[in-house]
């Protein structure tokens, strides 16, 4: 078993972070059931009192939540010359089957948690808690998902087995093994080219027709989805390639690294923001006809949808930079 | 201006221990009154003031403000509303202890982000207009009673409310000082200020300044 | 944008906190010491670790690709030279040497010295080069006699020519190198055998391919892949590094408990404010967010502090504190000079475990000084 201090590090994170989330919930459980506004007993009083606690443990857990993302990441990265054909993240994944599973379960806790930060931000900005029984209700249901991404992380470590020599007799590797996939397949370019600048760019077109049609915004928030899908496909089957300038590396893990200039945060960090902003943006609409937010809501959505845009923008561009510097050519080989 | 109708306060509801303190008060304070609640220890007169000035959140009843109903509001819009509307001074003055006069004057508007030029401006012509200008940078704690209160009172200006509370003002204070708070009083009236004061004190509730006195006795209404 | 009421808020906030702060040193100061101490001892467990790992991966890089032992009933046997040019036939190898060491016991520090012929530029006869350490430990300078029991049970001088340059110390501490005939004289090992062979590879991809080959064309050899040894080497540090931090959660447990009794034991007059804050217009987040300001603020200082402290600890003074339980097994400590490494997920790893621990311990205390009725003061 693998234990470094990073997973010593991400496993008490992520036991804290279910046990409070699941302590949060008992709480959202109870409050569904008995919140009453218009009264003054000491019973709702203490409710009141108690959102703030309650909220804040949610948002430190799910910033939490988003650093581990990384760490994780990151440390995969780190324990891959543990492994056996393991030469960056992607082997160290691959090793057990709960590793990728465990990296999607955390960018769907991220989401869901962004998601659930901007519908709190809103509620407070109400002045009858219009939101505070759907918030704590919906962490009801986000809960049990941070509870299988810690079964799933927790799986994943555990399986961990490194290959060093331990017995004095035939200790070699890979011989008798099927390689650790350290490969990911990709798209082929054209393909994915089409569909990167095709979904981008009705995104960023429905973005600009919520100025118009504020309707347009539940759109947006599914184009966002959508769009990270489509980036996440790009940076596997042509980014990357640009980037390491290799026909067939396509690892979107190693563009973190130092060795190619920390570049790939400059797309992943636009890229997640942009993403959980536009759904955030699409969460917030269904409540402008509730009384107390009907002037806070069009501006907020406006705001969250700006961002969200100018993130896609620059991702766009950013892409392009790096297509058109690279020394490798794709296209030209098309066909060959 | 402000309206309360039925409201009751209990404290510690539901225990051994559970006080009522008021039981049901309906009334109904106009604006640029000054008005006196007045009462013996215990009568309840004190929690009334908090229930008015949205200190604290009655039991049931209902509590309007300017018409609008402020019992089911979040802390955060009742703190706001607060801030805007009321101004407390408290019968300890319950300065803070460490900070200049001109930083506790300065306390209330921290929560708002207004600059800080602007919020130093405001304190200083408070200060002035109390004769403590040349107090501002003393330490809250160095001021004498009658000094302390004028800072108090100076602390519940800092954000222009309409109103102002006074809890048991001259409780602490001689003869000749009170006086000198019966000249404030006249000059916040003059400003077209509400004042809402509690007070056992004849000196205070057969004022000629104060136009409006309330009685008090065991929660409800004399 | 700074003049935002947002900012200005902050400000304001973080201004009331340092004053409070500056008003209770006492407490504080105390605090403050606890928390650096817990990420000193954090810091100097991961920077000590990362240097020795550098360390050892930086010289087990010049390691062979492949090393050839022969076994014989489960043990290392010496192997013959004519393996060589069975080797030799093997597609993929670039070369093969066979290479002498071995282990000597000197009961006099009761230590294992390492006796090696050098591939290039052996010493000459009757003449070693010692490691660093072993000169300090035997009190040997060049010119000095060190005298070596032959398998036969005779003296055998030899005189110091040189000391190896302690860039690498943690190899070659208990080094000694010889030449050939010296060292088949000493160990009594008759030429055409070899302690065993090393190979170099034409293609590094090819390498577990060719030892596979190796395997098969001598049966009764164990080929070791040099990236085999380095996987071990990283492991264990790993795992070394994970067991401590293990063992130090004891450490943290105790100073989340510390943190979390610190922040709930307000004092009187805080509770005062506290409630005055409330009344005059404060709202529980406004207290709550200075609070966790002052949280942040007496982090950031700690983390610092406490690195500060553990970088100086190790690159100053080697980790004088508990070098040995990561140093390993060896009775011969070198002496070498650390390269300072700051490794940015290091660091964050670090981070993640100090200060986590102590935003958790503190929010439920902060929470509950924040919720105090704003009526509080007028009940006292």
């Amino acid at each position: 078993m693998v234990v470094n201090p990073a997973i010593v590090a991400l496993a008490i994170a992520t036991l804290a972070s279910s046990l409070l989330l699941a302590y949060s919930a008992a709480f959202g459980w109870r409050l569904v059931r008995t919140w009453d506004l218009s009264s003054g007993s000491e019973l709702q009083l203490g409710l009141e009192r108690h959102t703030y606690l309650i909220s804040t443990l949610v948002a430190f857990v799910f910033a939490t939540e988003a650093i581990s993302l990384l760490l994780f990441v990151y440390n995969a990265d780190r324990i891959a010359p543990l492994f056996v054909g393991a030469m960056c993240a992607v082997g160290t994944l691959n090793t057990s089957p709960f590793g990728f599973p465990a990296l999607l379960v955390k960018v769907l806790v991220f989401f869901a948690a962004s998601t659930w930060l901007v519908l709190h931000h809103l509620d407070t900005r109400g002045y009858d808690y219009p939101l505070t029984r759907l918030k704590y209700g919906l962490l009801l249901a986000v809960a049990p998902l941070v509870v299988v991404e810690a079964y799933l992380q927790t799986r994943f470590f555990l399986a961990l087995d490194t290959d060093v020599i331990t017995s004095c007799c035939g200790s070699l590797f890979g011989a008798n093994r099927e390689a650790l996939g350290s490969e990911l397949a990709g798209l082929p370019p054209v393909l994915a080219m089409t569909l990167f600048y095709g979904v981008l760019g009705v995104t960023l077109v429905v973005g600009l027709a919520t100025r118009r049609w504020p309707a347009a915004g539940y759109a947006y928030a599914l184009l966002s989805a959508l769009s990270f899908a489509a980036s996440l496909a790009a940076i596997v089957s042509f980014v990357s390639l640009y980037v390491y300038e290799h026909p067939h590396h396509h690892c979107p893990f190693c563009l973190l690294k130092s060795e190619y200039g920390y570049q790939g945060y400059l797309l992943y960090g636009p890229l997640f923001l942009a993403t959980a902003l536009g759904i955030g943006s699409g969460a917030v609409r269904p409540f402008a006809r509730v009384p107390s937010l009907s002037d806070v809501v069009p501006p907020l959505a406006r705001r969250l949808t700006n961002v969200s845009l100018s993130m896609f923008f620059f991702l766009v561009v950013w892409v392009c930079i790096l297509t058109a510097r690279s020394g490798l050519v794709l296209l030209g080989n098309e066909g060959v | 201006m402000i309206e309360l109708v039925d409201v009751r306060k209990a404290f510690n509801q539901g225990q051994h221990n559970e006080l009522w303190a008021v039981r049901g008060v309906t009334l109904r304070l106009e604006a640029n009154c000054t008005t006196v609640l007045r009462g013996p220890s215990g009568s309840g007169k004190t929690t009334l003031l908090t229930l008015i000035g949205c200190l604290a959140r009655p039991t049931s009843g209902r509590v309007r403000l300017r018409g609008r109903d402020v019992s089911g509001m979040t802390e955060r819009f009742l703190t706001g509303l607060r801030r805007q509307t009321f101004g407390f001074v408290f019968q300890q003055f319950n300065l803070v202890r460490g900070l200049t006069v001109e930083e506790n004057v300065m306390l209330p508007a921290y929560p708002l982000g207004v600059s800080r030029p602007e919020l130093r401006r405001r304190a200083h012509n408070l200060l002035e207009s109390l004769d403590l200008a040349p107090h501002a940078q003393a330490r809250a704690e160095w001021l004498s009673g009658g000094q302390a209160q004028r800072a108090a009172i100076a602390r519940a200006l800092v954000n222009d409310p309409a109103v102002i509370l006074a809890d048991e003002p001259t409780a602490n204070l001689d003869t000749d000082l009170s006086h000198r708070f019966l000249d404030i009083v006249r000059d916040l009236k003059r400003k077209g200020k509400t004042l809402i004061m509690t007070s056992h004190d004849p000196l205070l509730y057969q004022a000629p300044e104060v136009d409006r006195v309330i009685g008090l006795r065991d929660g409800h209404l004399d | 944008m700074p003049n935002n009421p947002w900012f200005q808020r902050q400000r304001y906030l973080v201004d009331f906190t340092v004053g409070a702060l500056a008003r209770r040193k006492g407490r504080n100061l105390a605090l403050l010491a606890v928390y650096a101490l817990i990420v000193f001892v954090l810091a100097s467990v991961l920077l000590f670790s990362q240097a020795l790992r550098h360390e050892a991966a930086m010289l087990l890089s010049s390691a062979p690709e492949v090393t050839v032992q022969r076994m014989v009933a489960g043990r290392h046997d010496l192997v013959p030279a004519a393996y060589l040019d069975r080797l030799a036939k093997v597609r993929g190898v670039a070369d093969g040497r066979g290479r002498l060491w071995g282990y000597y016991y000197d009961p006099s520090v009761a230590a294992n010295y390492t006796l090696l012929v050098p591939m290039s530029d052996p010493p000459p006869p009757g003449k070693v080069r010692v490691g660093a350490t072993l000169a300090r430990t035997r009190g040997l300078g060049v010119g000095d006699v060190l005298s070596l029991r032959s398998h036969e049970g005779h003296p055998f001088p030899f005189t110091v020519d040189g000391t190896l340059s302690s860039e690498s110390a943690l190899l070659t501490a208990d080094l000694v190198l010889v030449c050939e005939q010296d060292f088949r004289a000493l160990f009594g090992i008759p030429a055409g055998l070899y302690t065993d062979l090393i190979l170099t590879v034409r293609n590094p991809r090819e390498v577990t391919k060719v030892a596979e080959k190796v395997l098969r064309t001598l049966p009764d050899t164990r080929p070791i892949v040099r990236d085999d040894i380095l996987r071990t080497y990283a492991a264990l540090f790993d795992w070394r590094e994970g067991m401590v931090m293990v063992l130090l959660s004891g450490a943290v447990l105790a100073f989340i408990i510390f943190a979390w009794d610190k922040a709930s034991g307000l004092s009187a007059e805080e509770r005062r404010e506290i409630g005055v804050l409330k009344a005059i217009g404060w709202e529980t987040s406004d207290i709550m967010a200075m609070k966790l300001w002052e949280g942040l603020l007496v982090s950031v200082f700690a983390f610092l502090l406490g690195y500060l402290a553990a970088y100086l600890h190790v690159f100053g003074f080697g980790a004088s504190l508990f070098g040995p339980v990561l140093k390993g097994w060896s009775v011969l400590y070198p002496q070498f000079e650390l390269t300072p490494r700051v490794d940015g997920f290091q660091v964050f790893t670090l981070f993640f475990l100090s200060v986590f621990p102590y935003a958790l311990a503190t929010i439920v205390p902060v929470w509950r000084a924040a919720i105090a009725d704003p009526d509080v003061v007028m009940r006292q």
